[in-house]
């Protein structure tokens, strides 16, 4: 059985002010093994995030259903950790706080909670900051404070929307490396949407190429390449071969979006 | 260049033209009561003020008007932040509620307090109860639609991220909404305070035996223009003494905010 089943899932928001409905996505399916890490990857509008929101249970799907364990997933919980790709830190916390944030609302004791705060506060690298409000932080520091909060609630699933979106490319490099790098030792089950395409397969066992809107899933290309995975995979043959095929698959879904623009 | 937009400006230069307008406005005013360009009788200069003041406190115990005064806005105030502050919370953050009451205070907030005062003094006397309750009628009903926009424009993705963290919905409400509006609820009050010192003066003028209001009264039967003018002053000065405090206490108590 697959950890996660997207089956037959589609989103129809309803037309503003009496106007038409959109179709955002259509109906989708998808099954995500155990320990996976698949890459959603798709021009911007086509449904990708709703998706990722629908297996939240941020979202609801209009058909459908998504099996988290064999169980319908419903409300958002803490079995499905999330990063967004706003900031969204509480700025009232401090780095520390943020990150016991799940833990102190599950009532686990506050020396529990703080030994689960270290394990992370090292393993992403805010040891020194642990004390900081948001507000003093880098965007890259903020977001792998966002990536500690989400693991330190040990979620069997980790839901990424764009994480790195809205950092600099240096940053967003690292980060990809420090999420794989906790992926490689933790084996979490990870779903991940992006529209970078070297992210995609960097990160990915596997990506989801999805259509134009309405989306659906278009593709599912395997991505063999060895793990522990360098940057320097980057500029191999065989990421460059994936790179060029996932780009054709891209482009004549941007190019539809494109001319579908309103 | 002085005149570029937004462009901060230095804590000392702060201070220092604060300062000047207050300087200034000493300078207009003393011109023209010693320059003699306006009777004495309707404005006396600043010197014969203080000196009217320094009698106000020395002879005619006016620190006990100031002090029910105070006792009055403060207490008032406290009542109406005490009923507010909740139910504004619980409008921002359950629409059902802010559907069930918000067309009713919206209407309420209009109703200006000091036409109640007639009324109040029917109701409750001239006592104290009279007086709490124009300051509670005057700040209660601005406080709740003050504070439910505040609690109800918290930020939606921090809300759906305390969501995939497990939070429940009294989790949202505790852990997410009240923290994030704090400050601003605190400057909420703050503002509200201000106009509760609007309201004790003109509940003091009409029907009260105490207070600086009843002084201000007391004073236009006897031409005093000297102790008017001061019993004005003097409100202004712990206005501006407790807008000062509640600053403080912000940023002592919010430093993430500021």
């Amino acid at each position: 059985m697959s950890k996660l089943a997207i089956e037959g899932v589609s989103r129809v928001f309803p037309g503003v002010n009496g106007g038409a409905p959109t179709q955002a996505l259509q109906p989708t399916d998808l099954s995500i093994e155990d320990n996976d890490f698949i890459t959603i990857l798709g021009p911007s509008g086509c449904g990708k995030s709703t998706l990722l929101r629908i297996v939240a249970g941020l979202d609801q799907p209009t058909t459908g259903r998504v099996l988290l364990d064999g169980v319908p997933v419903g409300r958002p919980g803490p079995d499905r950790g999330m990063v967004f790709q706003s900031y969204t830190l509480f700025p009232w916390l401090t780095v520390r706080q943020n990150i016991c944030f799940g833990l102190r609302e599950k009532g686990m004791p506050g020396a529990k909670q703080d030994e689960i705060a270290d394990y992370f506060i090292g393993k992403t690298g805010l040891a020194g900051f642990e004390n900081h409000f948001p507000k003093m932080l880098s965007g890259g520091m903020q977001q792998r404070t966002a990536l500690a909060r989400a693991l330190a609630n040990d979620p069997k699933m980790l839901l990424l929307d764009e994480p790195f979106g809205a950092l600099d490319n240096q940053t967003r490099a690292l980060m990809q490396e420090l999420l794989l790098g906790i992926w490689e030792t933790d084996r979490k089950t990870v779903l991940f949407v992006t529209h970078d395409i070297d992210e995609a397969i960097f990160m990915a066992n596997r990506v989801a190429v999805m259509s134009a809107r309405p989306g659906r899933i278009k593709t599912i290309l395997a991505i063999d390449l060895p793990h522990p995975r360098h940057y320097t995979m980057k500029t191999t043959p065989e990421f460059s071969g994936y790179k060029a095929q996932l780009t054709e698959e891209i482009r004549t879904e941007s190019i539809k979006a494109a001319s579908m623009a309103p | 260049m002085i005149f570029e937009p937004l462009k901060p400006v230095s804590q000392a230069a702060r201070i220092a033209l604060g300062t000047i307008f207050f300087v200034l406005f000493l300078g207009l005013w003393s011109l023209v009561t010693w320059g003699g360009f306006i009777d004495p009788m309707f404005l006396k200069t600043p010197l014969d003020t203080l000196v009217t003041g320094y009698n106000l406190f020395a002879q005619f115990g006016f620190i006990k008007d100031v002090g029910i005064t105070l006792f009055r806005v403060v207490g008032g105030f406290l009542l109406a932040a005490m009923v507010a502050v909740p139910l504004g919370i619980l409008m921002g953050a359950f629409k059902p509620i802010e559907a069930f009451l918000e067309p009713f205070i919206s209407f309420a907030r209009y109703l200006p307090a000091s036409a109640f005062i007639p009324l109040l003094i029917l109701w409750a006397g001239i006592g104290e109860a009279e007086k709490l309750l124009v300051i509670f009628i005057g700040s209660v009903f601005q406080v709740i639609l003050m504070v439910a926009g505040v609690v109800g424009s918290t930020r939606k993705d921090l809300v759906e991220a305390a969501y995939t963290l497990g939070a429940d919905a009294s989790g949202i409400v505790r852990r997410v909404m009240l923290p994030g509006a704090a400050p601003q609820i605190a400057e909420t009050l703050r503002l509200v305070l201000g106009w509760a010192w609007t309201y004790v003066i003109v509940a003091e003028l009409v029907g009260a035996e105490t207070g600086i209001g009843h002084m201000i009264m007391d004073s236009q039967r006897m031409l005093d223009t000297g102790q008017m003018i001061f019993g004005i002053f003097t409100i202004g000065v712990i206005g501006l003494v407790t807008d000062f405090a509640f600053k403080w206490v912000n940023r002592k108590l919010y430093p993430w905010a500021f």
